[in-house]
């Protein structure tokens, strides 16, 4: 399996997954912590991968989303943004309706 | 193990630190009649607030994505961090005031 392949992969698995530095519960990044706050706040579950961890899926995300930071948030496959637009989205409510009220929700139980 | 390469890091991304001024250019060759204000104390990590007409119509992600074209390879590597807010002159008016009420 190529990087783009694991990448397709862990999205498919993973209807709410984040690519962070460190863990939730060891952020080792203060973007990739105000991510995991946000998302803890909504209370809906997700996924992580922590990219420390894995420096192939780290330089492949870059390539695959045409976006150079971390944390990446994605749901459904389809990336959300990084921290800045997760706790923007968090403030206005969307996050808590795209994650908790739309069908993503359903989706995944 | 950790503490040790992020500290090299660091000290990595300081030696190739960049002045908000040359984001502040190349953001605006990059985004025509855009208005730019890059703001670093440590030349690692930046705030930006761009305003620009182009946003019109487009999802953070997108203006984001423009704002991250602008930088190339520079972003996540001499550019460690950068916050962004991007916002049409209509959207940042309505911001202002909101804040000032």
């Amino acid at each position: 399996m190529n990087v783009n392949e694991k990448i397709k992969d862990q999205l498919e698995k993973n209807p709410v997954l984040l690519y962070m530095k460190g863990t939730p519960d060891f952020p080792q990044c203060g973007f990739s912590g105000q991510t995991v706050a946000a998302l803890k706040s909504v209370g809906r579950p997700f996924a992580y991968v922590n990219i420390f961890e894995d420096p192939e899926i780290r330089e492949g995300l870059k390539v695959y989303s045409n976006w150079p930071t971390f944390p990446q948030l994605y749901v459904n496959g389809e990336l959300i943004g990084g921290a800045d637009i997760v706790v923007e989205m968090f403030h206005s409510g969307e996050l808590k309706s795209l994650l908790v009220d739309d069908e993503v929700a359903a989706e995944s139980d | 193990m950790f503490c040790y390469t992020l500290r090299r890091f660091e000290q990595k991304a300081a030696l190739l630190n960049m002045d908000p001024a040359e984001i502040k250019t190349l953001i605006e060759n990059g985004l025509v009649g855009a208005q730019v204000s890059v703001f670093s104390e440590d030349n690692t990590h930046y705030a930006a607030l761009i305003i620009c007409a182009d946003f019109a119509g487009k999802r953070p992600i997108a203006r984001h994505q423009m704002i991250y074209q602008c930088l190339g390879q520079r972003m996540g590597n001499e550019i460690h961090a950068m916050s962004i807010r991007a916002h049409t002159a209509e959207e940042w008016q309505e911001l202002q005031s909101a804040a000032d009420g």
